[in-house]
Protein backbone atom coordinates (compact mmCIF):
# COMPACT_ATOMS: atom_id res chain seq x y z
CA UNK A 1 0.00 0.00 0.00
CA UNK A 2 1.22 3.43 -0.92
CA UNK A 3 1.51 5.90 1.92
CA UNK A 4 0.70 8.89 -0.28
CA UNK A 5 -2.81 10.29 0.19
CA UNK A 6 -5.52 8.90 -2.04
CA UNK A 7 -6.69 11.05 -4.93
CA UNK A 8 -10.31 12.10 -4.86
CA UNK A 9 -12.57 12.68 -7.84
CA UNK A 10 -14.73 15.76 -8.38
CA UNK A 11 -17.69 13.68 -7.15
CA UNK A 12 -16.10 12.67 -3.86
CA UNK A 13 -18.41 14.66 -1.58
CA UNK A 14 -21.42 13.36 -3.46
CA UNK A 15 -20.37 9.74 -3.02
CA UNK A 16 -19.97 10.26 0.70
CA UNK A 17 -23.39 11.91 0.97
CA UNK A 18 -24.81 8.83 -0.77
CA UNK A 19 -23.24 6.61 1.89
CA UNK A 20 -20.80 4.89 -0.47
CA UNK A 21 -18.31 2.36 0.82
CA UNK A 22 -15.04 3.70 -0.57
CA UNK A 23 -11.97 1.74 -1.62
CA UNK A 24 -8.39 2.41 -2.68
CA UNK A 25 -8.22 1.70 -6.39
CA UNK A 26 -4.91 2.50 -8.10
CA UNK A 27 -4.28 5.35 -5.69
CA UNK A 28 -7.79 6.78 -5.99
CA UNK A 29 -10.46 6.79 -3.30
CA UNK A 30 -13.34 5.33 -5.32
CA UNK A 31 -16.86 4.10 -4.56
CA UNK A 32 -16.84 0.31 -4.12
CA UNK A 33 -20.61 0.11 -3.66
CA UNK A 34 -23.43 2.28 -2.39
CA UNK A 35 -25.70 -0.48 -1.12
CA UNK A 36 -25.89 -4.06 -2.33
CA UNK A 37 -23.39 -4.67 -5.17
CA UNK A 38 -25.67 -7.44 -6.44
CA UNK A 39 -28.60 -5.00 -6.74
CA UNK A 40 -26.33 -2.51 -8.53
CA UNK A 41 -25.23 -5.24 -10.95
CA UNK A 42 -28.83 -6.24 -11.70
CA UNK A 43 -29.85 -2.60 -12.19
CA UNK A 44 -27.26 -2.28 -14.98
CA UNK A 45 -28.46 -5.51 -16.64
CA UNK A 46 -32.15 -4.57 -16.46
CA UNK A 47 -32.37 -0.77 -16.12
CA UNK A 48 -29.44 1.57 -15.75
CA UNK A 49 -26.48 2.35 -13.52
CA UNK A 50 -24.41 5.48 -12.98
CA UNK A 51 -20.65 5.23 -12.46
CA UNK A 52 -17.91 7.69 -11.54
CA UNK A 53 -14.91 6.61 -13.62
CA UNK A 54 -12.88 9.78 -13.18
CA UNK A 55 -9.85 7.74 -12.20
CA UNK A 56 -9.35 6.69 -15.82
CA UNK A 57 -6.35 8.38 -17.46
CA UNK A 58 -6.96 10.67 -20.45
CA UNK A 59 -4.03 11.52 -22.71
CA UNK A 60 -4.50 13.80 -25.72
CA UNK A 61 -2.36 13.38 -28.82
CA UNK A 62 -2.46 16.18 -31.40
CA UNK A 63 -0.55 17.34 -34.44
CA UNK A 64 0.00 16.62 -38.12
CA UNK A 65 1.59 13.25 -37.29
CA UNK A 66 -0.69 12.26 -34.40
CA UNK A 67 -2.02 9.27 -36.35
CA UNK A 68 1.47 8.17 -37.42
CA UNK A 69 2.72 8.41 -33.84
CA UNK A 70 -0.13 6.28 -32.51
CA UNK A 71 0.30 3.72 -35.30
CA UNK A 72 3.94 3.46 -34.23
CA UNK A 73 3.28 3.43 -30.47
CA UNK A 74 0.21 1.15 -30.33
CA UNK A 75 -0.56 -2.23 -31.91
CA UNK A 76 -3.79 -1.15 -33.65
CA UNK A 77 -4.41 0.57 -36.97
CA UNK A 78 -5.20 3.98 -35.51
CA UNK A 79 -4.83 5.92 -38.75
CA UNK A 80 -7.83 4.02 -40.12
CA UNK A 81 -10.15 5.13 -37.29
CA UNK A 82 -12.63 7.67 -38.66
CA UNK A 83 -13.18 11.02 -36.96
CA UNK A 84 -15.85 10.50 -34.30
CA UNK A 85 -15.08 6.80 -33.92
CA UNK A 86 -13.22 4.86 -31.23
CA UNK A 87 -11.07 1.74 -31.16
CA UNK A 88 -10.14 -0.78 -28.48
CA UNK A 89 -6.38 -1.33 -28.69
CA UNK A 90 -3.23 -2.07 -26.70
CA UNK A 91 0.19 -0.63 -26.06
CA UNK A 92 2.97 -3.20 -25.86
CA UNK A 93 6.62 -3.36 -24.88
CA UNK A 94 9.28 -4.13 -27.50
CA UNK A 95 9.13 -7.76 -26.29
CA UNK A 96 5.38 -7.87 -27.01
CA UNK A 97 4.31 -7.74 -23.34
CA UNK A 98 1.12 -5.76 -22.75
CA UNK A 99 1.65 -2.39 -21.04
CA UNK A 100 -2.05 -1.53 -21.04
CA UNK A 101 -5.30 -1.91 -22.93
CA UNK A 102 -6.75 1.35 -24.19
CA UNK A 103 -9.64 3.01 -25.91
CA UNK A 104 -8.54 5.59 -28.49
CA UNK A 105 -11.11 8.18 -29.61
CA UNK A 106 -10.46 10.13 -32.78
CA UNK A 107 -11.75 13.59 -31.93
CA UNK A 108 -10.51 15.28 -35.11
CA UNK A 109 -8.34 14.77 -38.17
CA UNK A 110 -5.29 15.61 -36.03
CA UNK A 111 -6.58 14.96 -32.51
CA UNK A 112 -6.96 11.76 -30.51
CA UNK A 113 -7.81 11.01 -26.90
CA UNK A 114 -6.19 7.89 -25.44
CA UNK A 115 -7.92 6.51 -22.33
CA UNK A 116 -5.70 4.35 -20.13
CA UNK A 117 -6.39 2.38 -16.98
CA UNK A 118 -5.80 4.40 -13.81
CA UNK A 119 -3.11 1.97 -12.65
CA UNK A 120 -1.18 2.37 -15.90
CA UNK A 121 -1.87 5.98 -16.88
CA UNK A 122 1.62 7.22 -15.97
CA UNK A 123 3.30 4.28 -17.73
CA UNK A 124 1.25 4.89 -20.87
CA UNK A 125 1.93 8.63 -20.76
CA UNK A 126 5.67 8.07 -20.35
CA UNK A 127 5.73 5.52 -23.19
CA UNK A 128 3.79 7.78 -25.54
CA UNK A 129 6.08 10.74 -24.79
CA UNK A 130 9.15 8.58 -25.37
CA UNK A 131 7.75 7.07 -28.55
CA UNK A 132 6.77 10.51 -29.89
CA UNK A 133 10.42 11.43 -30.54
CA UNK A 134 10.83 12.33 -34.21
CA UNK A 135 7.09 12.70 -34.84
CA UNK A 136 5.42 16.05 -35.42
CA UNK A 137 2.88 15.43 -32.64
CA UNK A 138 2.25 16.53 -29.07
CA UNK A 139 1.37 14.20 -26.18
CA UNK A 140 -0.54 15.97 -23.41
CA UNK A 141 -1.42 14.71 -19.93
CA UNK A 142 -5.15 15.50 -19.60
CA UNK A 143 -5.87 13.36 -16.54
CA UNK A 144 -6.96 16.40 -14.54
CA UNK A 145 -8.92 17.93 -17.41
CA UNK A 146 -11.77 15.41 -17.28
CA UNK A 147 -14.22 13.82 -14.97
CA UNK A 148 -15.75 10.68 -16.50
CA UNK A 149 -19.32 9.61 -15.77
CA UNK A 150 -20.76 6.46 -17.32
CA UNK A 151 -24.43 5.63 -17.66
CA UNK A 152 -24.82 1.97 -18.58
CA UNK A 153 -27.71 -0.38 -19.13
CA UNK A 154 -30.65 -0.93 -21.50
CA UNK A 155 -32.45 2.19 -20.24
CA UNK A 156 -29.42 4.45 -20.70
CA UNK A 157 -30.27 5.71 -24.24
CA UNK A 158 -33.68 6.90 -23.12
CA UNK A 159 -32.29 8.56 -20.02
CA UNK A 160 -29.56 10.37 -21.94
CA UNK A 161 -31.95 11.41 -24.72
CA UNK A 162 -34.02 13.32 -22.18
CA UNK A 163 -30.97 15.46 -21.34
CA UNK A 164 -29.39 16.14 -24.74
CA UNK A 165 -30.17 17.18 -28.29
CA UNK A 166 -27.24 15.15 -29.58
CA UNK A 167 -28.09 12.51 -32.19
CA UNK A 168 -27.81 9.42 -30.00
CA UNK A 169 -29.58 7.21 -32.54
CA UNK A 170 -26.83 8.05 -35.01
CA UNK A 171 -24.13 7.37 -32.41
CA UNK A 172 -22.88 3.84 -32.99
CA UNK A 173 -21.15 1.54 -30.52
CA UNK A 174 -17.53 2.68 -30.25
CA UNK A 175 -18.23 6.20 -31.49
CA UNK A 176 -18.05 9.57 -29.76
CA UNK A 177 -19.28 13.07 -30.48
CA UNK A 178 -19.07 16.42 -28.73
CA UNK A 179 -22.38 17.67 -27.40
CA UNK A 180 -24.22 19.19 -24.49
CA UNK A 181 -25.80 17.09 -21.74
CA UNK A 182 -27.92 18.78 -19.07
CA UNK A 183 -26.43 22.10 -20.16
CA UNK A 184 -22.89 20.81 -19.72
CA UNK A 185 -20.39 20.44 -22.59
CA UNK A 186 -19.45 16.79 -22.89
CA UNK A 187 -17.75 14.29 -25.13
CA UNK A 188 -20.49 11.67 -25.49
CA UNK A 189 -19.07 8.22 -26.23
CA UNK A 190 -21.03 5.03 -26.76
CA UNK A 191 -18.56 2.81 -24.93
CA UNK A 192 -18.47 0.89 -21.69
CA UNK A 193 -17.18 -2.02 -19.69
CA UNK A 194 -20.37 -3.73 -18.61
CA UNK A 195 -21.58 -5.76 -21.59
CA UNK A 196 -24.61 -3.48 -21.90
CA UNK A 197 -25.48 -0.57 -24.16
CA UNK A 198 -24.33 2.63 -22.54
CA UNK A 199 -22.46 5.89 -22.66
CA UNK A 200 -19.35 7.42 -21.19
CA UNK A 201 -19.43 11.19 -20.72
CA UNK A 202 -16.17 13.10 -20.49
CA UNK A 203 -16.74 16.50 -18.88
CA UNK A 204 -14.80 19.22 -17.09
CA UNK A 205 -14.48 18.30 -13.39
CA UNK A 206 -16.38 21.43 -12.33
CA UNK A 207 -19.42 20.20 -14.25
CA UNK A 208 -19.38 16.66 -12.91
CA UNK A 209 -21.75 17.17 -9.99
CA UNK A 210 -24.36 18.95 -12.06
CA UNK A 211 -24.28 16.19 -14.69
CA UNK A 212 -24.43 13.42 -12.06
CA UNK A 213 -27.47 15.02 -10.39
CA UNK A 214 -29.25 15.54 -13.71
CA UNK A 215 -28.68 11.90 -14.71
CA UNK A 216 -29.82 10.73 -11.27
CA UNK A 217 -33.09 12.63 -11.59
CA UNK A 218 -33.70 11.76 -15.25
CA UNK A 219 -32.91 8.10 -14.59
CA UNK A 220 -34.89 7.56 -11.42
CA UNK A 221 -38.13 6.53 -13.17
CA UNK A 222 -36.15 3.98 -15.24
CA UNK A 223 -34.55 2.46 -12.15
CA UNK A 224 -31.12 4.09 -12.48
CA UNK A 225 -28.96 3.68 -9.37
CA UNK A 226 -25.42 4.79 -8.51
CA UNK A 227 -23.00 1.91 -9.00
CA UNK A 228 -19.57 1.19 -7.55
CA UNK A 229 -16.47 -0.56 -8.80
CA UNK A 230 -17.53 -3.87 -7.22
CA UNK A 231 -20.40 -4.37 -9.66
CA UNK A 232 -18.33 -2.92 -12.50
CA UNK A 233 -15.97 -5.85 -11.93
CA UNK A 234 -18.71 -8.51 -11.93
CA UNK A 235 -20.35 -6.89 -14.97
CA UNK A 236 -17.14 -6.93 -17.02
CA UNK A 237 -16.34 -10.46 -15.85
CA UNK A 238 -19.72 -11.77 -17.02
CA UNK A 239 -19.11 -9.99 -20.33
CA UNK A 240 -15.73 -11.75 -20.64
CA UNK A 241 -13.82 -8.48 -20.74
CA UNK A 242 -10.21 -8.57 -19.53
CA UNK A 243 -8.93 -6.44 -16.66
CA UNK A 244 -5.35 -5.23 -16.66
CA UNK A 245 -3.35 -6.83 -13.84
CA UNK A 246 -5.57 -9.91 -14.03
CA UNK A 247 -6.00 -11.23 -17.60
CA UNK A 248 -3.46 -8.79 -19.07
CA UNK A 249 0.10 -8.24 -17.82
CA UNK A 250 3.53 -7.36 -19.19
CA UNK A 251 4.41 -11.07 -19.22
CA UNK A 252 1.63 -11.82 -21.72
CA UNK A 253 1.23 -10.71 -25.34
CA UNK A 254 -2.18 -9.92 -26.86
CA UNK A 255 -1.99 -13.34 -28.57
CA UNK A 256 -1.51 -15.13 -25.25
CA UNK A 257 -4.63 -13.34 -23.97
CA UNK A 258 -6.72 -14.47 -26.94
CA UNK A 259 -6.84 -10.89 -28.20
CA UNK A 260 -4.43 -11.16 -31.13
CA UNK A 261 -7.07 -9.55 -33.34
CA UNK A 262 -6.15 -6.12 -31.91
CA UNK A 263 -2.64 -6.42 -33.45
CA UNK A 264 -2.63 -5.10 -37.02
CA UNK A 265 0.53 -6.26 -38.80
CA UNK A 266 -0.83 -5.03 -42.13
CA UNK A 267 -0.77 -1.36 -41.10
CA UNK A 268 1.80 0.98 -42.61
CA UNK A 269 5.19 1.34 -40.98
CA UNK A 270 6.91 -0.36 -38.08
CA UNK A 271 5.44 -0.37 -34.57
CA UNK A 272 6.80 -1.09 -31.13
CA UNK A 273 6.67 -4.84 -30.48
CA UNK A 274 6.12 -5.89 -34.10
CA UNK A 275 8.93 -8.46 -34.36
CA UNK A 276 8.16 -10.08 -31.02
CA UNK A 277 4.43 -10.10 -31.74
CA UNK A 278 4.94 -11.90 -35.08
CA UNK A 279 6.65 -14.68 -33.14
CA UNK A 280 3.93 -14.63 -30.48
CA UNK A 281 1.25 -14.96 -33.17
CA UNK A 282 2.97 -18.01 -34.62
CA UNK A 283 3.43 -19.61 -31.20
CA UNK A 284 -0.22 -19.04 -30.31
CA UNK A 285 -1.35 -20.59 -33.61
CA UNK A 286 0.90 -23.66 -33.53
CA UNK A 287 1.76 -24.44 -29.95
CA UNK A 288 -0.30 -22.29 -27.62
CA UNK A 289 0.88 -22.18 -24.03
CA UNK A 290 -2.06 -21.53 -21.77
CA UNK A 291 -5.43 -20.40 -23.09
CA UNK A 292 -7.90 -18.00 -21.46
CA UNK A 293 -11.16 -19.80 -20.69
CA UNK A 294 -14.33 -19.33 -18.72
CA UNK A 295 -15.15 -21.52 -15.71
CA UNK A 296 -18.60 -21.97 -14.19
CA UNK A 297 -18.97 -23.49 -10.72
CA UNK A 298 -21.06 -26.50 -9.96
CA UNK A 299 -21.02 -25.50 -6.28
CA UNK A 300 -21.19 -22.17 -4.50
CA UNK A 301 -17.64 -21.50 -3.37
CA UNK A 302 -16.07 -18.57 -5.16
CA UNK A 303 -12.75 -18.83 -7.02
CA UNK A 304 -10.39 -15.89 -6.55
CA UNK A 305 -7.49 -14.54 -8.59
CA UNK A 306 -4.41 -16.68 -8.07
CA UNK A 307 -6.20 -19.92 -7.18
CA UNK A 308 -4.89 -23.03 -8.98
CA UNK A 309 -6.94 -24.83 -11.63
CA UNK A 310 -6.43 -28.59 -11.35
CA UNK A 311 -7.23 -31.76 -13.32
CA UNK A 312 -6.23 -35.31 -12.46
CA UNK A 313 -4.32 -34.06 -9.43
CA UNK A 314 -2.11 -31.78 -11.55
CA UNK A 315 -2.09 -28.00 -11.64
CA UNK A 316 -3.18 -27.07 -15.17
CA UNK A 317 -3.82 -23.36 -14.79
CA UNK A 318 -4.56 -20.34 -12.67
CA UNK A 319 -7.64 -18.23 -12.01
CA UNK A 320 -7.19 -14.59 -13.05
CA UNK A 321 -10.60 -13.22 -11.99
CA UNK A 322 -13.46 -14.83 -10.10
CA UNK A 323 -16.73 -13.74 -8.54
CA UNK A 324 -20.27 -14.83 -7.83
CA UNK A 325 -22.23 -14.08 -11.00
CA UNK A 326 -25.54 -12.37 -10.24
CA UNK A 327 -26.84 -13.19 -13.72
CA UNK A 328 -25.91 -16.90 -13.73
CA UNK A 329 -26.54 -17.34 -10.00
CA UNK A 330 -23.27 -19.26 -9.68
CA UNK A 331 -19.61 -18.42 -9.21
CA UNK A 332 -17.68 -17.82 -12.43
CA UNK A 333 -14.04 -17.25 -13.26
CA UNK A 334 -11.64 -16.49 -16.04
CA UNK A 335 -8.51 -18.62 -15.97
CA UNK A 336 -5.45 -19.43 -18.05
CA UNK A 337 -5.34 -23.22 -18.49
CA UNK A 338 -3.14 -25.61 -20.48
CA UNK A 339 -4.42 -25.89 -24.05
CA UNK A 340 -5.22 -29.60 -23.56
CA UNK A 341 -7.86 -28.68 -20.99
CA UNK A 342 -9.19 -25.54 -22.67
CA UNK A 343 -12.00 -26.91 -24.86
CA UNK A 344 -15.51 -26.06 -23.62
CA UNK A 345 -16.95 -29.09 -21.86
CA UNK A 346 -13.57 -30.57 -20.88
CA UNK A 347 -14.28 -33.00 -18.04
CA UNK A 348 -12.57 -33.26 -14.69
CA UNK A 349 -11.52 -29.64 -14.21
CA UNK A 350 -11.60 -28.19 -10.69
CA UNK A 351 -10.45 -25.10 -8.84
CA UNK A 352 -8.41 -25.51 -5.68
CA UNK A 353 -10.39 -23.34 -3.27
CA UNK A 354 -8.28 -23.24 -0.12
CA UNK A 355 -7.43 -26.93 -0.30
CA UNK A 356 -10.76 -28.24 -1.54
CA UNK A 357 -11.03 -29.19 -5.24
CA UNK A 358 -14.35 -27.74 -6.37
CA UNK A 359 -15.62 -28.99 -9.78
CA UNK A 360 -15.88 -26.38 -12.52
CA UNK A 361 -17.17 -26.52 -16.07
CA UNK A 362 -14.99 -25.10 -18.86
CA UNK A 363 -17.07 -22.77 -21.05
CA UNK A 364 -16.47 -20.38 -23.94
CA UNK A 365 -16.31 -16.68 -23.11
CA UNK A 366 -18.28 -14.52 -22.58
CA UNK A 367 -20.58 -15.78 -19.85
CA UNK A 368 -23.18 -13.20 -20.78
CA UNK A 369 -24.15 -11.53 -24.06
CA UNK A 370 -26.88 -8.93 -24.21
CA UNK A 371 -29.74 -9.30 -26.64
CA UNK A 372 -29.40 -6.65 -29.35
CA UNK B 1 -27.91 0.71 13.11
CA UNK B 2 -28.01 -0.41 16.69
CA UNK B 3 -26.52 -3.43 18.37
CA UNK B 4 -29.11 -5.28 20.49
CA UNK B 5 -28.54 -4.69 24.20
CA UNK B 6 -29.29 -8.28 25.21
CA UNK B 7 -26.40 -9.67 23.14
CA UNK B 8 -22.69 -9.77 23.83
CA UNK B 9 -20.00 -9.28 21.23
CA UNK B 10 -16.51 -10.41 20.25
CA UNK B 11 -13.82 -8.21 18.73
CA UNK B 12 -14.04 -10.46 15.65
CA UNK B 13 -17.57 -9.03 15.17
CA UNK B 14 -19.57 -12.08 16.26
CA UNK B 15 -22.56 -11.78 18.58
CA UNK B 16 -23.62 -14.23 21.26
CA UNK B 17 -27.05 -14.54 22.83
CA UNK B 18 -27.66 -15.16 26.53
CA UNK B 19 -27.68 -18.91 27.17
CA UNK B 20 -30.99 -20.77 27.42
CA UNK B 21 -30.55 -24.22 28.99
CA UNK B 22 -26.82 -23.72 28.44
CA UNK B 23 -27.19 -23.08 24.68
CA UNK B 24 -26.32 -19.74 23.01
CA UNK B 25 -26.90 -18.52 19.47
CA UNK B 26 -24.03 -17.06 17.40
CA UNK B 27 -24.11 -14.70 14.43
CA UNK B 28 -22.13 -11.85 12.92
CA UNK B 29 -22.94 -8.22 13.57
CA UNK B 30 -24.60 -5.80 11.19
CA UNK B 31 -21.35 -3.85 11.16
CA UNK B 32 -19.50 -6.94 9.92
CA UNK B 33 -22.20 -7.83 7.38
CA UNK B 34 -22.11 -4.30 5.95
CA UNK B 35 -18.33 -4.36 5.76
CA UNK B 36 -18.35 -7.67 3.89
CA UNK B 37 -20.98 -6.67 1.34
CA UNK B 38 -23.32 -9.20 -0.26
CA UNK B 39 -22.63 -12.57 1.34
CA UNK B 40 -22.89 -15.38 -1.20
CA UNK B 41 -21.64 -18.46 0.64
CA UNK B 42 -21.37 -19.54 4.25
CA UNK B 43 -19.57 -22.58 5.55
CA UNK B 44 -20.66 -23.43 9.09
CA UNK B 45 -19.38 -25.97 11.59
CA UNK B 46 -21.34 -29.23 11.76
CA UNK B 47 -23.66 -30.29 14.55
CA UNK B 48 -21.54 -32.12 17.11
CA UNK B 49 -18.35 -30.22 16.24
CA UNK B 50 -16.38 -28.74 19.10
CA UNK B 51 -15.59 -25.05 18.62
CA UNK B 52 -13.07 -22.99 20.59
CA UNK B 53 -13.34 -19.35 21.53
CA UNK B 54 -11.35 -17.13 19.17
CA UNK B 55 -10.66 -19.93 16.69
CA UNK B 56 -11.99 -20.27 13.15
CA UNK B 57 -14.98 -22.54 12.68
CA UNK B 58 -16.18 -21.62 9.19
CA UNK B 59 -16.04 -19.02 6.49
CA UNK B 60 -18.13 -16.31 4.91
CA UNK B 61 -17.71 -15.37 1.26
CA UNK B 62 -18.84 -12.09 -0.20
CA UNK B 63 -18.56 -10.74 -3.72
CA UNK B 64 -15.12 -9.35 -3.09
CA UNK B 65 -13.58 -11.48 -0.35
CA UNK B 66 -13.59 -14.52 1.87
CA UNK B 67 -13.44 -14.14 5.65
CA UNK B 68 -12.96 -16.60 8.46
CA UNK B 69 -15.76 -17.13 10.93
CA UNK B 70 -14.60 -17.20 14.55
CA UNK B 71 -16.46 -18.73 17.44
CA UNK B 72 -16.94 -16.28 20.31
CA UNK B 73 -17.15 -19.13 22.85
CA UNK B 74 -16.01 -22.72 23.37
CA UNK B 75 -18.48 -25.59 23.30
CA UNK B 76 -20.33 -28.12 21.18
CA UNK B 77 -22.41 -27.11 18.17
CA UNK B 78 -26.04 -28.19 18.65
CA UNK B 79 -27.69 -26.65 15.58
CA UNK B 80 -26.76 -24.77 12.40
CA UNK B 81 -28.98 -22.39 10.48
CA UNK B 82 -29.79 -24.24 7.24
CA UNK B 83 -31.78 -21.24 6.02
CA UNK B 84 -28.58 -19.21 5.92
CA UNK B 85 -26.73 -22.01 4.10
CA UNK B 86 -29.46 -21.98 1.45
CA UNK B 87 -29.82 -18.19 1.34
CA UNK B 88 -26.67 -16.45 2.59
CA UNK B 89 -28.19 -13.02 1.92
CA UNK B 90 -30.11 -13.48 5.20
CA UNK B 91 -26.88 -12.52 6.95
CA UNK B 92 -27.05 -9.12 5.24
CA UNK B 93 -30.76 -8.53 5.64
CA UNK B 94 -31.24 -9.80 9.21
CA UNK B 95 -27.85 -10.34 10.87
CA UNK B 96 -29.26 -10.34 14.40
CA UNK B 97 -32.35 -12.42 13.62
CA UNK B 98 -32.99 -14.78 10.69
CA UNK B 99 -29.32 -14.53 9.74
CA UNK B 100 -28.03 -16.28 12.87
CA UNK B 101 -25.36 -18.89 12.11
CA UNK B 102 -25.18 -21.66 14.72
CA UNK B 103 -26.09 -22.64 18.28
CA UNK B 104 -23.56 -23.89 20.75
CA UNK B 105 -23.69 -25.62 24.17
CA UNK B 106 -21.24 -23.35 25.96
CA UNK B 107 -18.45 -25.02 27.92
CA UNK B 108 -16.31 -21.94 28.39
CA UNK B 109 -16.81 -18.26 27.79
CA UNK B 110 -13.93 -15.82 27.43
CA UNK B 111 -13.89 -12.98 29.94
CA UNK B 112 -13.40 -10.27 27.35
CA UNK B 113 -16.74 -10.35 25.49
CA UNK B 114 -18.13 -6.85 25.00
CA UNK B 115 -21.47 -5.36 25.93
CA UNK B 116 -23.55 -3.72 23.20
CA UNK B 117 -22.31 -0.26 24.19
CA UNK B 118 -18.69 -1.40 24.32
CA UNK B 119 -19.01 -3.04 20.91
CA UNK B 120 -20.64 0.03 19.42
CA UNK B 121 -17.67 2.09 20.58
CA UNK B 122 -15.20 -0.58 19.42
CA UNK B 123 -16.67 -0.92 15.93
CA UNK B 124 -17.62 2.72 15.52
CA UNK B 125 -21.14 1.74 14.51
Amino acid sequence: MSSSPLRRTALDALHRSLGATMTDFAGWDMPLRYGSERDEHIAVRTGAGLFDLSHMGEITVTGPEAARLLDHALVGNIGSVGVGRARYTMICQADGGILDDLIVYRLGEREYMVVANASNAQVVLDALVERSAGFDAEVRDDRDAYALIAVQGPESPGILKSLTDADLDGLKYYAGLPGTVAGVPALIARTGYTGEDGFELFVAPEHAEKLWQALTEAGAPAGLVPCGLSCRDTLRLEAGMPLYGHELTTSLTPFDAGLGRVVKFEKEGDFVGRTALLEAAERAAQNPPRVLVGLVAEGRRVPRAGYAVVAGGEVIGEVTSGAPSPTLGRPIAMAYVDAAHSAPGTAGVAVDIRGSHEPYEVVALPFYKRRK
Amino acid sequence: MSNPQQLRYSKEHEWLSAAEDGVSTVGITEHAANALGDIVFVQLPEVGDTVSAGETCGELESTKSVSDLYSPVSGEVTEVNEDVVNDPSLVNTAPFEGGWLFRVRVSEEPADLLTADEYTEFSGS
